[in-house]
């Protein structure tokens, strides 16, 4: 395994992370593989992390630095909070995350979609890939299973879906994601934030749909072997 | 995971200090120049990381207090602190209400030396920056790099459009440009810049600024051309010819 990689080049980063704006608030995505190297330390992990209750963050990377900026964030938010005496925006909570990725450049490797709903300005996302470069998008993608999503969002993308849609859209990228990149894989995570409130949906790798060149899971060659036989040609 | 270099590499431990950096979303050329009433600036609104066309619609040029405007191409973080700096500059030169305020040979000079003095610590703002304005019926135009190197010309660009751009302007710049020409001008710099340079995109905004004020064009899309005949048969006079 070559670990020189060119300097030159951006880090491509383990998972699949996706938020997206629909007419009412925000869906984040993102699937569910730790991996140290080959291996797989965690088929189960939670990148979706909780920075406000009305503001999340959808993290890719190394977990341990985007788990320290998420962790300081929300350190800064609470005081920020309680300061205010009102729920902090998404605006504020992007910049914080911006700050500590712009002045720790040289040392972090964690590309962050920040999202949520606040009341001044709706649902909204913010993408910080590395570097710290703040970018408001109406949708926003990351981590290494994104590269596979570039053309599928330029076509399947439109402003203004439901819930739904919004939410219908993310997980199919993901899944199609999790297909082609050996970094992401496991479950689908989703959270939907809006003015009502936030939920949390889960969509187990087993009960996604199909793509090219995949097979139904079956329990046992056994089962196959012992089925009934399949139905004559037509000619 | 703070050490990113190769083997062979002479820099050294860079977690503990601040060292050179590498670009990671950028943005590519700036082309500008003076035309009869003040300053014309185009810029694409791309954002590349790496070879990937990541980010379709970054705003590359930006007003500054009153009298100027900034474009920059390199890396976008660099450039958003870039304005948050030039933020506080024009707060502070508000603040003594004496009803003067910075025009742009004065920013361009602050940005000099703030370009200069971060390339001395080894730890530079990754721009290429375009600082145009016209204070007082002067016009002016200037340009720094990441390393500081500045200068005031007649039209600039930064990176390719150093070298596809200026050889037009070069040839067809005049003093006095009505509006049209001068956006006709950018327009044909653009369109090269298009068809030859990797990183461009087709969505771009032209600024321009006056004694007036600075206005900034909503993105658009420029026309290209394919239909040579040799484009749609190059391989006519030898098969297998590029």
């Amino acid at each position: 395994m070559d670990l020189n990689m060119d300097l030159n080049a951006p880090h491509s980063m383990g998972t699949t992370i996706i938020g997206v704006t629909y007419n009412g608030g925000v869906v984040l995505g993102a699937d569910s593989r730790t991996s140290t190297g080959m291996y797989v330390a965690n088929r189960a992990s939670d990148k979706i992390t909780q920075l406000t209750d009305n503001v999340y963050v959808c993290r890719s990377g190394s977990a341990a630095d985007s788990q320290l900026v998420s962790d300081y964030v929300r350190y800064f938010l609470h005081q920020h909070t309680i300061q205010l005496g009102q729920p902090a925006t998404v605006k504020v909570a992007a910049n914080l995350i911006r700050l500590l990725s712009y002045s720790n450049k040289n040392m972090l490797e964690t590309g962050l979609i920040v999202g949520g709903w606040d009341k001044y300005e709706g649902g909204k996302i913010y993408g910080i890939p590395l570097g710290g470069t703040l970018i408001e998008q109406p949708f926003a993608i990351g981590g290494s299973g994104s590269s596979y999503l570039y053309g599928f969002f330029d076509q399947a993308w439109k402003e203004g879906m439901t819930k739904d849609e919004a939410e219908q859209l993310v997980v199919k990228a993901v899944s199609l994601a999790i297909a082609r990149d050996g970094a992401s894989g496991g479950v689908v995570r989703t959270v939907v934030i809006n003015s009502e409130g936030v939920t949390r949906n889960f969509y187990p790798g087993d009960k996604l749909q199909l793509w090219h060149e995949e097979l139904e899971p079956q329990n046992s060659l056994l089962d196959i072997l012992n089925s009934p036989s399949p139905e004559p040609m037509n000619i | 995971m703070a050490s990113k270099q190769p083997e062979n590499s002479l820099l050294g431990p860079e977690a503990d200090s601040q060292r050179t950096l590498y670009p990671y979303v950028t943005g590519t050329s700036v082309v500008a120049l003076k035309y009869k009433d003040g300053i014309l600036m185009a810029a694409d609104m791309g954002g590349s990381y790496g070879s990937t066309l990541r980010y379709k619609s970054v705003e590359r040029m930006k007003p500054i207090g009153k009298h100027s405007l900034l474009g920059a191409s390199g890396e976008i973080s660099d450039f958003q602190e870039i304005l948050h700096y030039l933020d506080e500059l024009i707060l502070y030169d508000n603040m003594w209400d004496d009803g003067n305020s910075l025009g742009p040979k004065e920013v361009h000079n602050y940005l000099t030396r703030v370009m200069y003095n971060r390339r001395n610590k080894f730890n530079p703002l990754w721009n290429s920056l375009v600082l145009g304005g016209v204070k007082n019926g002067q016009k002016y135009l200037g340009t720094v790099s990441m390393i500081g190197v500045n200068f005031e010309d007649n039209h600039v660009a930064t990176g390719f459009g150093n070298h596809l751009a200026r050889p037009i302007l070069r040839q067809e710049w005049h003093e006095n440009l009505s509006f049209e020409d001068g956006v006709r001008l950018l327009e044909k710099c653009m369109r090269v810049l298009l068809y030859r340079d990797r990183s461009a995109i087709n969505k771009l905004q032209i600024a321009k600024i006056t004694e007036e004020g600075m206005t900034i064009s909503q993105p658009y899309s420029l026309k290209t051309y394919w239909e040579f005949s040799a484009f749609a048969n190059p391989a006519q006079g030898a098969v297998g010819s590029w």
